[in-house]
């Protein structure tokens, strides 16, 4: 399950970036990928989407967020945890 | 007062994907109306609609763009890069900020409401797009325009149901009139072919089954459309100092309201606002050689939009042309006014009368030239475009030939 959420994850980011999945590294932050806020909240939206999960993130202050998106491997991470305590 | 000339304009319609398209269909008077092809249309009593078929978007727009605009905006674009392709102008500097985009739509983002409400009401679904705001906003469409364009003036959406291109053509034609803008981008799209939409037009029971027949006496009822034209409105002075074609000169605008009646039009009111347009363009009625009227094949539309002309016209009202073009369209709703300028500037730049079709039997109260089921060849000077719309408010453009 842990391989298949950072496989996926990595998935919606490199489709957002419009990169190869190769190109997207688990160090890089999304800025470094060119993700700008609306493809951030489109992002979130995608993951939500694949892994049925609620992800708590407000847009008017992202870094202010229990979820981490400081880099590829940070979201991974959050998104894992969520999806570990999903009912 | 500046003079108000169109140096643009650009279109897409169930009659085709320009205005090259379009014009052609106008003169061979082709219908554009078919059956509805649109989710769930079994359930709806109304199946036809002048629908844009075979339009693919991911030709024109990519993926990211897809997920920002809605249909109505597309249609917006497309109509946009024509008209500013054709007018040859480039919005930097001080043109860029002394330009601007006003557009009227009435539904605005209706697919996006559509889509959404399906999702979060039908599929029980807790969670949408987070685009649906910006994508489904009556201003979206505006606002893309004035972005892939840089237009850093006025810039608005005009939402008056029937009528909301013409007073946004209204809008623009002041706007450059009295030296607020240099160049306005103008006109009108609408995109409201889905279940919903459809819908609730069938509630009113105005609609009808089988094609829209302005001004038969056989007529049952209007039939929607879809699509958007966009013309470039632009300073008479700043057009010659460049050496631009010249399509046409906008002369007059009036606006009134029936406040009367939410549903039913008022003879007054239409006749007040015909009569304001040529008073504005200061022109004698008997120079109007063609009027693209709003015609929209309901029973209280049509009669009362002939009494009205006549009403301003007198005796002249029987000399000149007056067609209805929603019979090959269909009523684009906040759209319509802008498709129907293209059949004002076609009768003046080319000299051919659009037709009003599916023209079946003579009725005594719409007995006018409506130029029945074929196209025409005249010469006329100046024309007029009517737009009556629902709530009583009344907007009429007045246009010649080119200075």
């Amino acid at each position: 399950m842990t391989d298949n959420v950072q496989e996926k994850v990595i998935e919606i980011i490199a489709e957002q970036a419009v990169l190869e999945v190769e190109d997207v590294t688990l160090e890089a932050s999304l800025e470094d990928l060119g993700i700008d806020s609306m493809g951030l909240v489109e992002s979130i939206f995608a993951i939500e989407e694949a892994f049925d999960i609620q992800v708590p993130f407000n847009a008017n202050n992202p870094t202010d967020s229990t979820f981490d998106i400081s880099s590829v491997s940070a979201i991974i991470a959050a998104v894992q945890g969520l999806v570990a305590t999903r009912v | 007062m500046k003079r108000v000339v169109i140096t643009g304009q650009g279109t897409i319609n169930a009659l085709g994907p320009d205005v090259a398209a379009t014009k052609e269909a106008m003169r061979e008077g082709r219908c554009g109306i078919s059956s509805l092809e649109i989710r769930d249309v079994e359930r709806l009593a109304v199946q036809i609609g002048g629908q844009i078929k075979g339009y693919e978007p991911e030709a024109l727009f990519n993926r990211q763009q897809i997920s920002l605009y809605d249909r109505f905006t597309q249609f917006t674009l497309i109509a946009a890069r024509e008209a500013i392709g054709q007018s040859g102008l480039e919005f930097h500097g001080d043109l860029a900020v002394q330009s601007g985009v006003v557009l009227g739509t009435s539904g605005g983002g209706m697919q996006t409401l559509d889509e959404n409400y399906r999702s979060v009401y039908e599929d029980g679904k807790n969670r949408v797009h987070p685009f649906v705001v910006p994508k489904l906003m009556n201003n979206a469409a505006a606002s893309h325009v004035s972005m892939e364009f840089n237009l850093k003036g006025p810039s608005f959406t005009v939402a008056t149901a029937c009528a909301s291109s013409n007073h946004a053509m209204g809008q623009a034609f002041s706007m450059i009139r009295s030296g607020m803008a240099q160049v306005m981008v103008t006109g009108g799209s609408e995109s409201m072919l889905c279940f919903g939409g459809v819908k609730a037009w069938e509630g009113l029971r105005v609609m009808s089954k089988q094609a829209c027949r302005p001004f038969s006496a056989t007529r049952d009822g209007m039939v929607q459309g879809e699509g958007a034209a966009v013309f470039v409105f632009e300073d008479y002075d700043h057009a010659r100092a460049r050496g631009a074609e010249i399509l046409a000169e906008v002369i007059g605008f009036a606006m009134t309201s029936d406040a009367a009646d939410i549903v039913m039009p008022s003879k007054q009111g239409a006749a007040r606002a015909i009569a304001g347009a040529l008073q504005d363009a200061k022109i004698a009625p008997e120079k109007i050689g063609y009027i693209n009227a709003h015609g929209t094949g309901t029973a209280a539309n049509d009669k009362v939009e002939c009494a009205a002309v006549a009403d301003v016209f007198g005796h002249h009202a029987d000399d000149l042309m007056i067609s209805s073009t929603k019979s090959m369209h269909g009523h684009l709703i906040g759209g319509t006014g802008a498709v129907e300028l293209l059949a004002c500037v076609m009768a003046l730049t080319d000299g051919v009368i659009a037709p009003t079709i599916g023209y079946e039997e003579p009725d005594p109260e719409c007995a006018l030239d409506v130029v029945p089921n074929e196209a025409r060849e005249a010469n006329v000077d100046a024309v007029l475009s009517n737009a009556f719309a629902f709530g009583g408010l009344n907007a009429v453009i007045a246009l010649q030939k080119a200075p």
